[in-house]
Formats: structure tokens, sequence, C-alpha cells
């Protein structure tokens, strides 16, 4: 426990000093929102149809942004052979260091999309809607994409190639994360089913991301 | 890659690998420190932990020094040393092993800072600060200058004099090697 | 005292130190009379009624905002051309006020809006280009921070700073082409401008406020980005004093 708090604040602390990129997530979301009403206009009511998809796809998008550094910065500089060969399991490391992730990635963006949605004129029990989905999918979202950065960690341009593996796999949190916020908004399915769903995914993948993760980077040390 | 290498080390010795350039030093020190997987062999550690795999009972200093420039000299220290062991290092420990390594005046700078040496210093600290009884070393005199493998030299001697085991990957003579293998390339 | 002196860093801390508190208590007496002129003595708009006060703010803050971004391009030609070291520290402490000042006009912007569209944010042209200008403030900022080396990144953020600049109004009239629904800029027009002089005189002290806050805060900026790099420097040298006493 001891040596995972020490890698959690670890995590963080290159995440906030200089070099590391806390909030460029959410600069880059705030990008992605900005740009979708120069291509549909600037209505209102079209904005605030479409405005539940481009918040879930600009979050989804934005969180994939910096996580191929996830382990390949530890990998170029040696940590990464010192943590595989620590008595901590590698599964809780990768966990932990996903865990550091979404709290200067997922969170984030997660208390930023409420704002942004009324930007988008999105109605107020939509973003109420918006902000519980993206806290039960953004996990789902960050363990997944570990896994590609396990999978590319040794791999020169890797980020792009990630985001080609992982995004497929993204697509049903994308699809119950966006039907749960619908439902509030026009129904007529309730908002509860596919919201259980969405934490289901997420649950899933927080076992599935760092067994399959750790097993990846088992291999590419080799 | 490996065909027919057998070796025992006892403790209080050191065990140089020695050959040409790519010969396979640093990947024989990886393949025994286990991040390189073994298609067949055996390695043992008499006396140590029989269920814990060697690389959890031994050092590694690779190439590359594991430092994050953005953190201080003791914050990269005390991290290392709090995840390797398991248990909160002491402020004190870290500051004994940075001045082993003759280092101590920088503890609060960014690692950033640091020139080479300074950095491979650093990473020597490691072991100074963990206790662990097999330390495996690929060229650890590597960007030191002569006080700097003078430090290196009194900490391995340390290391072997309570009982420890080194196994060093290395194309200079280091005065504390007791044995030498000499890998030849396979024809 | 010329330009040349001002130009040398230990002038330049020496000589700020002095100027700076004047600074602070002119903008407090200046933006304090201007608030009371806004928020009390001005009237209020026959269809916005007090909602139109929020322009005090509003405006002077869009401007600076503006003005900002233009002090950081002039600052950028001087650390291209002269390669002066105060003109980066001057261009690096504006744009988190400059960021700061446009944030604050998209806020209020906003809120402006409110009563009179119904929705918090509205894609108007003027808006929009403002919120623009924000995302490049924010990139700015973020290219300098992602060099550990202020000297080395310097050049390069001046760079981004200029094409930015030139760029500002290829946008500006890009995002009006895109929304025609903008409302005609109201202070400055050919045939004097529209406003009465009771709302006018207030929104001019306004702006003589922030501008004096402005230098107040840029100049103290300075300072500590002067400062900074001292510190930088005296841990780069503490690090190379080590490796001789070592040796």
């Amino acid at each position: 426990m001891t040596a995972l708090k020490a890698l959690f604040a670890r995590e963080l602390a290159l995440a906030v000093r200089i070099g590391g990129g806390a909030l460029m997530a959410v600069v880059f979301f705030l990008i992605v929102v900005t740009v979708i009403p120069f291509g549909v206009g600037p209505d209102l009511n079209v904005l605030a149809r479409i405005g539940p998809a481009i918040l879930w796809i600009g979050v989804l998008l934005a969180n994939l942004l910096a996580i191929d550094r996830l382990f390949q910065a530890d990998q170029e500089d040696g940590s990464l052979d010192l943590i595989v060969m620590s008595p901590v399991p590698l599964e809780m490391t990768v966990a932990v260091k996903a865990l550091a992730y979404w709290m200067t990635t997922g969170l984030p963006l997660t208390l930023a999309a409420p704002l942004f949605g009324m930007m988008l004129n999105v109605p107020p029990q939509a973003l109420g809607a918006i902000c519980l989905t993206l806290l039960a999918g953004t996990p789902a979202l960050t363990f997944i994409g570990t896994i590609g950065a396990a999978l590319t960690v040794v791999l020169r341009r890797g980020g792009l190639l990630l985001a080609i593996l992982v995004v497929p796999l993204m697509i049903p949190v994308l699809i119950f994360g966006i039907s749960a916020t619908t439902a509030v908004i026009t129904g007529p399915t309730p908002f509860l089913t596919p919201f259980l769903i969405l934490v289901a995914l997420s649950l899933f993948s927080l076992v599935l991301g760092p067994l399959a993760a750790a097993a990846a980077l088992r291999a590419s040390l080799d | 890659m490996f065909h027919g290498v057998s070796f025992s080390v006892e403790g209080g010795h050191a065990l140089a690998l020695r050959g040409p350039n790519g010969v396979g030093k640093s990947s024989l020190l990886r393949l025994i420190a286990g991040l390189v997987r073994m298609d067949a062999g055996t390695l043992e550690l008499a006396g140590g932990a029989p269920d814990v795999p060697l690389g959890e009972q031994a050092h590694y200093l690779g190439h590359l020094d594991a430092l994050k420039p953005s953190l201080s000299v003791i914050e990269n220290l005390g991290f290392w040393a709090t995840f390797l062991s398991g248990r909160e290092a002491a402020r004190e420990d870290l500051e004994a092993a940075l001045d082993a390594v003759g280092i101590g005046d920088l503890a609060s700078l960014p690692a950033r800072y640091l020139s080479a040496g300074q950095r491979r210093r650093l990473a020597l600290a490691r072991l100074a600060a963990v206790r662990r009884p097999v330390w495996m070393l690929d060229e650890p005199t590597s960007a030191l200058d002569a006080d700097g493998q003078r430090l290196l030299f009194a900490l391995v001697g340390a290391h072997l004099s309570c009982g420890g085991i080194v196994v060093v990957a290395t194309h200079v003579d280091l005065p504390f090697a007791t044995t030498v293998l000499a890998l030849e390339a396979m024809r | 005292m010329g330009l040349t002196d001002l130009a040398n860093p230990t002038r330049f801390m020496s000589y700020s130190a002095r100027i700076i508190p004047w600074l602070w208590a002119l903008a407090v007496l200046v933006l304090g009379f201007g608030l009371y002129m806004a928020l009390v003595v001005s009237p209020e708009d026959y269809q916005q009624g007090a909602t139109v006060r929020i322009m005090y703010i509003h405006v002077p803050a869009a401007y600076m905002g503006m003005g900002a971004y233009t002090l950081i391009a002039i600052s950028s030609i001087g650390t291209l051309v002269w390669r002066h070291p105060l003109a980066d520290v001057s261009a690096r402490a504006a744009a988190p006020i400059g960021a700061a000042f446009t944030f604050v006009a998209l806020v209020t912007g906003s809120l402006w809006g409110k009563p009179m569209w119904g929705a918090w944010w509205v894609w108007d042209a003027r808006l929009t280009s403002v919120l623009v200008l924000f995302l490049m403030y924010l990139g700015l900022i973020a290219l300098w921070r992602a060099f550990d080396d202020p000297a080395r990144g310097a050049r390069i953020v001046a760079i981004l700073a200029l094409v930015g600049f030139v760029n500002i109004p290829i946008i500006k009239y890009s995002v009006e082409w895109w929304n025609t629904l903008h409302q005609p800029a109201s202070l400055m027009r050919r045939d004097g401008p529209s406003m009465p002089p009771s709302m006018l005189v207030p929104l001019l002290v306004m702006l003589a406020g922030v501008s004096v806050l402005f230098v107040a805060m840029h100049l103290s900026a300075m300072r500590n980005e002067v400062l900074r790099r001292r510190v930088r420097a005296m841990q780069i040298t503490a690090a190379r004093a080590a490796a001789t006493a070592g040796a």
C-alpha cells in the first residue's frame, strides 16, 4: 500500500509540474467544443440537440490525447524496468497509474463538461446527466486507453496507432453514455437502464484494463 | 540467444561479465534480473526467499538512470526507496544515501539541472537507500568521474563485505570483480 | 533615464520596485471612482435596465484582452529582432494577465447575453472571436510551459505569438462572415459615439483604470518572472559548483 501511495503521489506531481500536461486535455476539449459550431452553424436549437454527443466525443478524444505517454515516459527513462522488478504486482501499478491519469484528465474533463454544455445550450437537467454519465464513463475510457498505451509502449510513434486500436473498444461506452443523457432530455427510454450498463462497462474495464496492460508490458520488455 | 552459460557466485563475491561489444552482456544481465524471459534453465538464490523471483531481491542498475527531471533529487530517490521497499523512506536515510554518493548538497534541486555524472550518482544512491542482497550493475562506471568511481567502489566494497553478491556487465577492469565470466560470440 | 537603462534587468528591478506601489494606488483610485460612476451614478438603459452596467466591466476586459495580446506581439518582435531577455519576460508576464482579462470578458459577455437572448452563451461573432483569442492565449501559455529553459522557449513562443497576431484580423473577419447576426460595434463610429455622455464617461474612466491596473499587474508579473529566472540560474550554478567541489 505504501508503495502504491508513493506511486500515486509521484504520478500526480509529474502531471502538475512543468512539462506535465494536467490541464491540456481540458483545453483540447474546449477547442473541440469551439470548432463544432463553426461546422454546423450557430443555431442554438441544433447545438442543443447534438450537444450531448459533442461533449461525449470531445471527452473521448481529449482523454486519448496524452495517454500514450502513460508508460512510454517510464520506458524511455528506464523507470519501467524498475517498476516491473519491484515486489508490487504490475497489475496494481498499472491500476494506480491509470487512476492518477483519470484524476488529472478524466475528472477535470467531467467537471468542465457542464460548463461547455452551457455554451452549446444544452438544457440544465441534461447538464447534470452529462456530468453523471461522464463520471461513470470516463474511468472506462481511461482504463481501456491504458491497454492501448501498454500495447504501443515500445513504438516511437504510438499515439496515432493507439487511437486506432482502442477507439473501437470505447464504442459501447459512448453508446450507453449518450443514450443515458438523451433519455433525460427527450425520453422515452428510462435513464437508469443505459446508465447501469455504463457503470457495468466501467467496472469491467477496471478489471480488464490492468490485467491486459500488465500482460502487454511484460511482453514488450522481452 | 545464450547457450551453455553457467556460473555461480558466492556471498561477498562479485562476478564480472566480460566480452566484446554486442556479445550480449547487457542482455544476460536483464535475463538474470527477470526482465527477459528464459526459455530454459534455472536461476537460484541460495538462502534467499524461494518463492520470490530473483529480480525482486536484486537491484538492477541499467544504462538509464530512471529519473524524472521535474522532481527534485530527494523526491526521485525517495520515490524509488519507498516503491522498491514498500516502506516509507526516512529522510535521514535518503540524505545518508545521497551523501554516500557525494550529492548530499543537491537534495532539493530539480533533477533536470544535474549533469550526466550527477544523474548517475543519484541512480547509484538507490542501491545505498534500499537493502537488497544481489546487485546487478550494467556499466556502472559510465559517466562517472574519478571521484564518482571511488565512491562506487566504496559502495560495492561495503556491500560485498556484508556478504552481498554483485553481478556486473563491464568492458573495463573493475578492482572489486573476483570472478570473470568471459562471453564469446556464437559462431 | 532612457529606454536602454530600463532594458537592463537590474535597473528594471530597482525602478519597477519604486513605481509599482504608486501604480497600484492609482489603479485602486481610478477604478474605485469608475465603479462608483458606473454602478451608482450612470443611468439604466431604457431597454436593458441595470444589466447594461455589465458593460462597464465587459468592454474594458475585452479591450485589455486584446491590448495584452498586442503587447505580447510587440515584445515578441523585441525577442526576435534584438533578442533582449526582458522582451521575453514582458511577453511571458503579459500572457496570463491577458488570458484572465479575456476570460472575464467571456464570462461577463455570457452573463450580459442571458437576459437578452435567454441563453448563457450565444455564438455571436464578437463573443466567438473573444473565445478564439482566449484559446490562442492558452496555446501560448502551454507552449511556454513545455520548455524547461526559458531562453530556448523564448524565440519559439515569439514566432507563435506573431503568427497568431497576424491571424487575428483574418479570424475576426472570418467569424463575422460566418455569423452575420452580430450587433454593430457601438463605441466608435464614424459619426461619433452613439452612447450618451452619461454612459460614455464612466466607461472611459473604467478603461483608464483597467489600463493602469494592467500596467501594475504586468510590471509585478515581470518582476516575478525575473526572480524566477534568477532562482533557476542559481540552482544551475549550485549543481555546477557541487560538481567542481566534488572533483
